[in-house]
């Protein structure tokens, strides 16, 4: 490969620094930008008011206000928790750890990754399935029912819509023939339609169904609307974050926006080429051939795309009513789960006869 | 042996985690409250996909996150919340049995030391030993092993099927 960003002769412990530095701005900076852009703008625009105004040029420092107010409140612990303060106080500390886990394997640009991971796609989903625990642990520490209640639905909602999820990526697996994210997205910008490779061969045309499939289950798994029954607030209050406040409230939240930027990221890197341009565009035939300024227009490529499916996820959040919980559970598993089958019988039958 | 010989930072990890998972292990079977317990083994199984990732097996590892932590735990955890986890400590969680289980524990762990001993005896696996890659194992269990991967599916779809067949009313 050409000149690496972070280079191999630095020393291990240089290089451990820097990719903790890059796995912060990976997560904390799609996070902040989707809750300006989208929570704090887009919905108020849909909404015919302003929004935030007063912090900053047209309410940009808003964020940094919000921050600053959840963190100097004081992190309360209820008086029926007691007895589990540490499972309570420890259970966002898990679903923000799933997110950081899940960033590892993303790739921004050709040399500009945490890790080059060979099982890349089915480790995200794995690690993606970590938070449900934490969820879980949030809803029966609090010592509430509605808690409990919100926990238990997550779990259910989480589990039942992981299937459809995982069986989507099964799709593009196929069709790459690697389940390293790198390699999906080479073989993504270096393919080409009926010998044409104007724009590679993005999975998101011959793969639309896993696309779609794949977009529902992560509306899904972020509890977004419609599929928001865990916090359904006019029934149980808050679900699982109802007795937390403070900064550990501040976490969950983080942590429900920061995973969808990551959601978004691995969509766009399955479906819409990841980092990449059509190598075609410039003459590259391998990863090795790619010139090294992609290094650094990669993870704005890879960000643009993010923030375009994030914004599809924010569209459908805020102009859809709420399922009801066994429509949810009929939906993926009578719905989702034999059109994902079907999917990939058809992917793997298209494979083999070309 | 030579220095060079000797992986020492895969050997201290290895310690790390085996100490951790044997305190793990421990708590899973003397907590008094059926959440800690799961939660315990919880870190007892990370630590052996922790373990596989020292071996280089890095599909192995991951497949113990997803099906283990990822679906068993979160099982159990959903059926103990859902029936009977109470907050604090639990005075009912042992029984009188529990005396028959030492002896079954150390048969077992006999028979796997006798049969880990006889099938390796003094090899050693070589530090530099090639990678399997994913393909490999897909390639080994859509191969070789079709039958047995056939027979244990069917086990699971009985399973699935029994399970249905239970909870439906009508």
């Amino acid at each position: 490969m050409n000149a690496v960003l972070f280079a191999s002769d630095l020393p291990y412990w240089l290089q451990s620094i820097f990719r903790v530095l890059g796995g912060l701005v990976a997560v904390l900076l799609p996070a902040g930008t989707v809750v300006y852009l989208f929570l704090f703008k887009m919905l108020s625009f849909m909404q015919s008011r302003l929004g935030p105004m007063e912090a900053g040029p047209y309410g940009s420092m808003q964020l940094f206000a919000e921050v600053g107010k959840w963190l100097q409140k004081e992190d309360i612990v209820p008086a029926n928790a007691q007895p589990e303060a540490r499972i309570f106080k420890m259970a966002p500390l898990i679903v923000l750890a799933s997110t950081f886990l899940l960033v590892v394997v993303v790739p921004f640009g050709p040399d500009a990754l945490f890790t080059d991971f060979e099982t890349g796609i089915f480790y995200a989903l794995a690690v993606s399935s970590i938070s449900v625990l934490g969820i879980l642990i949030a809803g029966w520490a609090s010592a509430n029912k509605y808690s409990l209640l919100g926990g238990l639905r997550a779990a259910g909602q989480l589990v039942a819509y992981e299937l459809p999820m995982v069986l989507a990526v099964i799709g593009v697996v196929i069709q790459a023939g690697t389940m390293n994210l790198q390699q999906i997205v080479v073989a993504q910008n270096t393919g080409s339609m009926f010998g044409w490779d104007g724009i590679g061969n993005p999975y998101v045309l011959t793969q639309f169904v896993a696309f779609i499939i794949f977009m529902i289950s992560v509306q899904a798994e972020l509890s977004q609307t419609p599929f928001d029954m865990p916090i359904a607030e006019s029934e149980l209050v808050s679900g699982y974050m109802t007795e937390y406040s403070g900064f550990r409230f501040l976490i969950f939240f983080i942590g429900e926006f920061a995973t969808a930027g990551v959601f978004a990221m691995i969509a766009s890197i399955l479906f819409l080429g990841g980092w990449g341009v059509p190598f075609a565009w410039f003459g590259w035939t391998t990863i090795d051939s790619v010139d090294n300024w992609m290094n650094f227009a990669g993870p704005l490529i890879l960000f643009a795309k993010m923030m375009a499916l994030v914004f599809f996820i924010m569209w459908i959040r805020f102009s859809s009513p709420r399922l009801r919980e066994d429509q949810l559970q009929r939906f993926a598993w009578k719905v989702l789960i034999p059109i994902s089958l079907v999917n990939i019988m058809l992917t793997a039958v298209l494979k083999v006869a070309f | 042996m030579l220095a060079s010989d000797v992986l020492v930072a895969q050997n201290v990890g290895f310690a790390i985690i085996a100490v951790i998972m044997v305190i793990g292990a421990l708590r899973v079977v003397t907590t008094k409250n059926v959440v800690h317990a799961a939660l315990w083994l919880v870190v007892v199984l990370a630590g052996a996909a922790a373990q596989y990732i020292l071996l280089a097996a890095e599909f192995l590892a991951v497949t113990q996150v997803m099906v283990y932590i990822g679906a068993v735990m979160v099982l159990f955890l959903f059926g103990t919340m859902l029936t009977r986890a109470q907050i604090g400590a639990e005075k009912d969680l042992n029984n009188k049995n529990g005396i028959i289980g030492l002896p079954i524990a150390v048969l077992l762990l006999a028979t796997m030391l006798i049969a880990l001993n006889d099938g390796f005896k003094a090899e050693k696996l070589s530090a530099d030993a090639p990678l399997v890659s994913t393909q490999q194992v897909s390639d080994q269990i859509f191969g070789i092993y079709l039958l047995p991967f056939w027979a244990l599916s069917f086990v699971l779809l009985a399973a699935a099927i029994g399970a249905i067949v239970l909870a439906r009313r009508d």
